[in-house]
C-alpha cells in the first residue's frame, strides 16, 4: 500500500505466511485424521503410533486435505519434470487458459477504452449508457459464461474465441469506469488553459486527458486482468474437461484428484498474481517516466 | 462537452452539433426511403398496415425538425413520441406477422417472425426499425443536453435518459432477433425470455431460495463479519497487520472461485458448500477495507479522543468505527456481487437438482436458452437490488461523509 513501508513490510508478511502453512498442515493432518484411522482399522493393525498417524495424513493419494509440500510436488512434477507439450503439463494447461485470459483482457480494455472516449466526449451516451455500466457491475455476468460457451460452440465458434470473449466481457467493464474517471480527471483550469493556447479538441485529448488518465487506466486494468483470468477459468467449465486450469479443476472434482485441484488452484494464483504485479509495475514505470508519483 | 459551458438557464436553446444534424438527416432520409419502399410494395399488392403508419408518423416527425437548428424540449417530446408510437406499430407488425405465419406453416424451422416479409416490405421494415432507433437517439441526445437548475426536473432526465436507452437496446434486441428470425437457441427475443419467466415462476422462486437466500446470504453474513471481526483483532497488532495487509490485497485478486471443488468435496452437493465458497470470496475483501478504513482517521482526530481521556473500546466504536463506515460498505457492495457469482459458479461443480447455477448449467444443455435468460434476469434483480439496499443503508449511516453531501 504505502511505498515506503514496502521494504519493511517483507518480515511480516513472512511470518504471516510461515503461520499460514503451520495452520494448513495442522488442518491437513486434522482433516486426514478420520481417512487414515479408518485404514489402520482395516488392516486390524491397533499398534500404530501418533507418528505413524501423523505422517500418514500426509501422504494420502487423495487427501481431504493436501499437505503444502504435496501440492508443491505435484506443482513442481507437472511443471518441470512433463514436457511442456504434454497433456499432463501444467504448463500447457496454463498456457491455454492465460492464452485466452490475455487476449480477451487486451480486446477488453481496448474496447473499454474506445468507449470511454466516445462516453466522455458525447453527453447523450454519458448520461444514457454509463448508469448502466455501472448497474451492470452489481450483476452476476459470469453466470452467462456456460450460455455463451455452448451457443458459440453450436454455431461452429470454437477453441480460444469463446473464452475470450467472456474474458473481454469482464474486463470491460472496470476499465471503461476507470477511463471515463481518468479522462475527466483534468481540472477545468488545466482545460482552460489548453483552450487559451487554442489547442484543438485533439491535441487537448492527446496532450492533457490522456496523459493523465493513464494512473486510472493502470489501476483499472489490474481489476481487469484478475476478473478476466477468473472469466478465462470459469469458461472452461462448460465444455467439460477439455484443456485449461479450469479443465484440470473440474476434471479433478471428477475424479476426486485433490491434489491436481489445489495444484491447478495455486497454479491459477501464482499467474494470476504475477499478471497483476506485472501490470502494476508496468503503471509505476509509466507514472515515474511522466513525473507522477504513483497513484495506483 | 462542448455544450456543457454554455449557461445555465431554463431550457436554453442549443445549436445542434455536427453528430446531432448527422443523426437528423439520417432519420429523416431512412424514414424517407421506407415510406417510399412500402408504398411501392403497396402497389405491388403486398399490404403493411402499421408498418406503413410508423414510417409516416416518423417521416413527419422528422421533416417537422428538419428546419430547426436548435434544441429545444419540444423538439425532444416530438421525437420521443415519434419513435415510441413508431416502436408500438412495429412489434404489433412483428406479432400479427408472426401470427400468420403460424397459421401459413406448419414447419418447424419457423422461428421467428419476417418470413412473412417479402422483397421490398423486408428493406421497408428495417429501414423503419433503423429510422425510429435513430430518432429516439435523437430525443435521448435533446434531452441530455437540457440543462436546469430545478432540482426534480434534473431527477427525472437522470431517470428518463437512461431509462430510454434501455428500452431502446430492448426493443432493438426483440426488432432484430424477431425479424431477421435468429434462431432461439442462439439468441431468444426479450418477449421470448419474458413468456419463459412467467411460465416458470415456481422453478425460479425454487432456485432463488436455494442459491440466493440459503447460500448467498448465509455465506455473505458470515464472510463480511469473519473478515470485519479478524481486522477489528489485528487491528491492534501493527505487526500482524502490515504481514496481511499485502497478503489480503493479493488473495482479493485471485481467482478464489476455484476453491469451489474442493468445498464441494468437503460440504457436499447441497447449499453449505456454496456458502463456504461464498464466504471464502468475501472474507479478504471485507479485511482488506476494514483495516485500511480502521487507520482512515487522521492523527489531529486521534489527539482529540485523547484529550477526552477515552480508552481504546471508547476510541474504536465512537471515531474510528464511524470513520471506517465508506470503507466497510465499498467491501459490503463489493461482496454483494462476488457472493452471487461464488455460489452460482460454485453450482457448476455438482448441486441437488435446484439452484441457479445448476439451472444455468442444465438448461444450457438441452439448449433452453430462454430459461437460462430468464435466470440471469432473476440472478441480475436480486444482485441490483441487494446492492441498491446496501447503498441506501450506506446513505443512511454515513450521511455526514462528503461524498454523500453533495
Amino acid at each position: 500500500m504505502n511505498p515506503k513501508s514496502a521494504t519493511n513490510n517483507i518480515i511480516p508478511v513472512i511470518v504471516v505466511l510461515s503461520i499460514i502453512l503451520l495452520l494448513w498442515y495442522v488442518a491437513a493432518v486434522f482433516m486426514n485424521m478420520a481417512w487414515e484411522k479408518d485404514q489402520y482399522e482395516r488392516a486390524d493393525n491397533q499398534q500404530y503410533t501418533l507418528v505413524d498417524l501423523v505422517s500418514g495424513t500426509m501422504k494420502q493419494e487423495r487427501p481431504v486435505l493436501p499437505a503444502p509440500h504435496q501440492v508443491a510436488q505435484e506443482v513442481y512434477k507437472t511443471t518441470v519434470e512433463k514436457k511442456i507439450t504434454s497433456k499432463r503439463s501444467l504448463i500447457y494447461h496454463s498456457g491455454i487458459t492465460l492464452s485466452s485470459a490475455l487476449l480477451g483482457f487486451g480486446l477488453g480494455t481496448l474496447l473499454g477504452i474506445l468507449l470511454a472516449i466516445a462516453i466522455v466526449y458525447n453527453r447523450a451516451l454519458n448520461k444514457s449508457f454509463m448508469p448502466w455500466v455501472i448497474a451492470s457491475q452489481t450483476i452476476p455476468i459470469l453466470a452467462i459464461a456456460p450460455m455463451v460457451i455452448v451457443v458459440l460452440n453450436a454455431i461452429g465458434i470454437q477453441g480460444l474465441l469463446p473464452k475470450a470473449f467472456i474474458s473481454m466481457y469482464l474486463s470491460f467493464f472496470p476499465v471503461v469506469v476507470g477511463m471515463v474517471k481518468g479522462l475527466n480527471a483534468p481540472e477545468v483550469s488545466h482545460r482552460d488553459l489548453m483552450k487559451t493556447y487554442n489547442a484543438s479538441a485533439a491535441q487537448t485529448f492527446w496532450k492533457l486527458r490522456l496523459p493523465s488518465s493513464l494512473p486510472y487506466l493502470f489501476t483499472s486494468m489490474k481489476i481487469a486482468v484478475a476478473i478476466a483470468m477468473v472469466g478465462a477459468i470459469v469458461a472452461e467449465l462448460p465444455t467439460g474437461a477439455v484443456a485449461g486450469l479450469g479443465a484440470r479443476l473440474l476434471a479433478g472434482s471428477y475424479y476426486g484428484q485433490t491434489i491436481q485441484i489445489w495444484s491447478a488452484l495455486v497454479m491459477a494464483s501464482i499467474l494470476a498474481a504475477l499478471l497483476v504485479m506485472f501490470i502494476g509495475l508496468v503503471g509505476k514505470l509509466v507514472n515515474r517516466r511522466m513525473g507522477l508519483s504513483s497513484h495506483a | 462537452m462542448h455544450n456543457a459551458t454554455a449557461s445555465v438557464i431554463e431550457t436554453p436553446a442549443y445549436v445542434l452539433s455536427r453528430l446531432q444534424k448527422m443523426l437528423l438527416y439520417a432519420a429523416f432520409a431512412t424514414a424517407l426511403f421506407a415510406l417510399l419502399l412500402l408504398l411501392m410494395s403497396v402497389v405491388q399488392g403486398y399490404y403493411d398496415g402499421a408498418i406503413l403508419l410508423a414510417s409516416v408518423i416518423l417521416f413527419v416527425a422528422n421533416y417537422l425538425c428538419l428546419s430547426t437548428v436548435t434544441i429545444h424540449w419540444r423538439n425532444a417530446v416530438v421525437k420521443g413520441l415519434a419513435s415510441t408510437l413508431a416502436a408500438l406499430l412495429i412489434y404489433y407488425q412483428l406479432d400479427s406477422n408472426l401470427a400468420e405465419n403460424l397459421r401459413l406453416a406448419d414447419s418447424v424451422n419457423n422461428t421467428g417472425g419476417g418470413a412473412g416479409f417479402n422483397g421490398t416490405a423486408i428493406a421497408g421494415f428495417w429501414l423503419v426499425v433503423l429510422s425510429a432507433w435513430l430518432t429516439a437517439w435523437l430525443c435521448v441526445e435533446h434531452l441530455s443536453s437540457i440543462e436546469t437548475l430545478s432540482r426534480i426536473k434534473n431527477g427525472v432526465l437522470s431517470l428518463v435518459i437512461p431509462l430510454l436507452f434501455g428500452v431502446w437496446l430492448l426493443l432493438l434486441w426483440e426488432f432484430i432477433t424477431r425479424g431477421a428470425g435468429v434462431p432461439q437457441v442462439l439468441l431468444p427475443s426479450p418477449s421470448a425470455i419474458a413468456e419463459r419467466f412467467s411460465n416458470s415462476i415456481p422453478t425460479l422462486v425454487a432456485d432463488f431460495k436455494q442459491t440466493f437466500l440459503k447460500a448467498v446470504l448465509i455465506g455473505y453474513a458470515i464472510g463480511c463479519s469473519a473478515g470485519f471481526i479478524v481486522a477489528v483483532l489485528i487491528d491492534r497488532s501493527p505487526f500482524l497487520q502490515r504481514g496481511l495487509l499485502p497478503i489480503g490485497n493479493l488473495v482479493s485478486a485471485l481467482p478464489i472461485v476455484g476453491i469451489a471443488p474442493i468445498m464441494v468435496m468437503w460440504f457436499g452437493f447441497d447449499w453449505p458448500s456454496k456458502a463456504a465458497v461464498v464466504v471464502v470470496m468475501t472474507f479478504f475483501p471485507m479485511l482488506v477495507n476494514t483495516v485500511a478504513g480502521l487507520s482512515a482517521a487522521s492523527s489531529m482526530q486521534h489527539d482529540l479522543m485523547k484529550t477526552y481521556a477515552s480508552n481504546y473500546w471508547q476510541t474504536l466504536f465512537k471515531m474510528r468505527l464511524p470513520e471506517a463506515l465508506p470503507f466497510i460498505f465499498n467491501a459490503l457492495k463489493i461482496n454483494s456481487t462476488l457472493a452471487l457469482i461464488g455460489a452460482i459458479v460454485a453450482e457448476f461443480f455438482g448441486t441437488p437438482i435446484v439452484g441457479m447455477g445448476f439451472r444455468i448449467s442444465t438448461e444450457v444443455g438441452r439448449m433452453n436458452v430462454d430459461m437460462v435468460w430468464a435466470e440471469i434476469a432473476v440472478a441480475a434483480v436480486a444482485g441490483s437490488l441487494f446492492y441498491a439496499l446496501l447503498s441506501g443503508i450506506e446513505r443512511m449511516l454515513t450521511f455526514w461523509h462528503p461524498s454523500m453531501r453533495n
